[in-house]
């Protein structure tokens, strides 16, 4: 009896199992291993990791401009585009929250976060470039000399990082405004009773109950900031200079262009550990439920 | 208790229904404003794909004083003598449409087994498949890469199949149970007492239920497979392989870039996205959601 259920449950399960195991699960722990040996094939993580984390393209503190490192723009990238997308997302919400039409605007806001990274990372070049670009147009209006700032290393990856907002606000934009439509007008029409101001409003109601799905958006956005690799590719390749290089694009560059895989491995599991930080709080609370 | 609350409504909004009306118009305004400038670089790209780079590159896209819309640029791009958009899309297809069903098929039916069996350490395997859900593709590309080559399938749409198949499974094995854990159990369960065999309930009873989750799980795979560019950068490199978001920054070129075909191409292959996203975008945000929030 029991063997027979736990055969149809094994029948239901197993494929799906076996294929995370071996292309999921598997490499990722041979992926682990292999950041321990060094090129050469000897045990040494000592020297692997400090050989990588030694690399001025990983790291670099020389100077106060950039390149900085892999390790340090991607931590660049989420100090400027973290704050704006989430804010930007949930106080787009509540402005459209009784706008008619919200939903196409909000369609079109999201669209960035529909087209291939690679795609987002070509339109941000188009956008800056000098001549045909928005930037341009914006430069010439104000009648400075329009310049690419993807072009100079000390301005790439701030460009880059600002540009991205464009790309992803609609995905704060979506969750926010999908958790606002779960909360009762009633509680604002019983502040506005009590005489409650909007902001006071905005502050005292909506944020506290948006703040679990506002901590969902953070969670996530900063796991796609770590992430970042079609947008760079794209737009710079990590340049000038590797004034934009971050860390996927780091891996890339170590394992399939020098394939050196070691120095690759090291690589994705630094990746890798920055991502499970910021994931534990969402993992822990998926198991506790 | 509803007379209530509509009294008090009609009394705060009639003293302040000039200044209300003002807020709103005002607010509409900005909203509509805020769309149009997340249009502009799409409008732009659009812009300058219908029409010849010579004339955009120096008056503006903007500039229509000058303005000779042809579909030269998309006719050069799709049918590109290095880069055939027309083969990527081809490619993009032949690589998506696989590696959407199967893991919906095989993910589903895990997570139907994760949803109405019990069995030993349940919750650890679920759990473990929930952590993967972090793990960074490049984690798992350098192992693959070396075993694509001994097995000969590099440079085979087989191999980037494959790896979505199993690169999917987690969040669709994720998102299927917590759908099938809200499903009523009772059908099922009267079906069984009836004799029904497990094959017999998921195909009549389940299956038929879960439509509406199973589109949103494929809208999902389908895009992310279609838009991903790391897995064929790594599997796929022969020009004839390569997948429709390979081919864009090819088309890029090394010194002038030709944004005329560049864009054109970035036209094509978005597309695809956009038009899914437009039509079954119900399906999308639902997915989205669910998938993040549960």
């Amino acid at each position: 009896m029991y063997s027979r259920k736990y055969a149809t449950a094994a029948a239901f399960i197993l494929p799906a199992l076996i294929l995370i195991f071996a292309i999921d699960l598997y490499p990722a722990i041979r992926t682990l291993i292999l950041s321990l040996y060094t090129p050469e094939g000897v045990f040494d993580p000592v020297a692997n990791w400090g050989a990588v984390l030694s690399d001025r393209k990983m790291l670099n503190f020389r100077s106060w401009e950039p390149p900085y490192g892999a390790i340090i723009h991607n931590l660049i990238w989420i100090v400027i585009h973290l704050p704006t997308t989430v804010i930007l997302g949930l106080l787009l919400a509540v402005l459209f929250r009784r706008v008619k039409g919200k939903a196409v605007v909000q369609s079109i806001i999201f669209i960035g976060m529909v087209i291939p990274m690679v795609v987002g990372g070509l339109i941000m070049s188009f956008m800056f470039d000098r001549s045909i670009g928005v930037v341009g147009i914006a430069a010439r209006l104000f009648g400075t000399p329009a310049q690419n700032p993807l072009r100079y290393p000390d301005t790439a990856i701030y460009a880059l990082a600002f540009g991205s907002v464009w790309l992803w606000t609609g995905f704060s934009l979506i969750l926010h405004s999908a958790a606002l439509s779960t909360i009762p007008q009633d509680y604002y029409d019983q502040a506005r009773v009590d005489g409650a101001s909007a902001p006071r409003m905005f502050f005292q109601i909506t944020i506290p109950l948006l703040a679990s799905i506002t901590r969902v958006v953070i969670v996530m956005t900063v796991i796609w900031e770590l992430k970042i690799f079609g947008i760079v590719f794209a737009a710079t390749g990590g340049g000038p200079g590797n004034a934009t290089n971050v860390l996927a694009l780091q891996m890339y560059d170590y394992a399939f262009r020098q394939f050196n895989f070691n120095y690759g491995a090291v690589v994705t599991t630094i990746l890798l550990i920055m991502v499970l930080i910021v994931s534990i709080p969402m993992v822990r609370r998926s198991i506790s439920e | 208790m509803n007379n209530n609350k509509e009294s008090i409504r009609v009394h705060r909004v009639v003293p302040y229904r000039t200044q209300a009306l003002f807020v709103k118009v005002f607010f509409h305004l900005l909203a509509y404003v805020i769309g149009a400038i997340w249009l502009i670089p799409f409008l732009g790209l659009l812009m300058t794909s219908v029409r010849p780079f010579g004339e955009v590159a120096n008056l503006g896209w903007w500039n229509l004083s000058e303005f000779t819309p042809s579909l030269a640029n998309y006719i050069d791009a799709w049918f590109h003598t290095s880069y055939p958009i027309m083969q990527g899309m081809y490619n993009s297809l032949i690589v998506a449409l696989p590696a959407t069903a199967v893991p919906i098929v095989l993910g589903s039916a895990a997570a139907y087994g994760f949803a109405r069996f019990h069995f030993p350490l349940k919750n650890v395997v679920f759990t473990l498949t929930v952590v993967l859900m972090a793990l960074p593709a490049q984690m798992i590309a350098i192992p693959l890469f070396q075993t694509m080559e001994a097995t000969g399938l590099l440079d085979t749409f087989i191999s980037v199949i494959i790896v979505h198949t199993a690169w999917g499974m987690p969040w669709i094995m994720f998102f299927m149970r917590n759908f099938f854990d809200q499903l009523p159990k009772n059908v099922e369960e009267s079906a069984v007492i009836q004799g029904a065999s497990q094959l017999t309930i998921l195909l009549r009873i389940v299956v038929p239920m879960s439509v509406a989750a199973l589109i949103s799980a494929a809208v999902l795979q389908f895009l992310w497979v279609w838009s991903d560019f790391f897995f064929p950068l790594i599997f796929l490199f022969s020009s004839e392989k390569l997948v429709a978001v390979q081919r864009l920054p090819l088309l890029k070129g090394t010194h002038l870039v030709d944004w005329g075909l560049l864009s054109a191409g970035t036209v094509i292959v978005v597309s695809v996205p956009i038009l899914i996203f437009a039509f079954l975008q119900r399906y999308y945000v639902r997915g989205m959601v669910g998938w993040t929030l549960r």
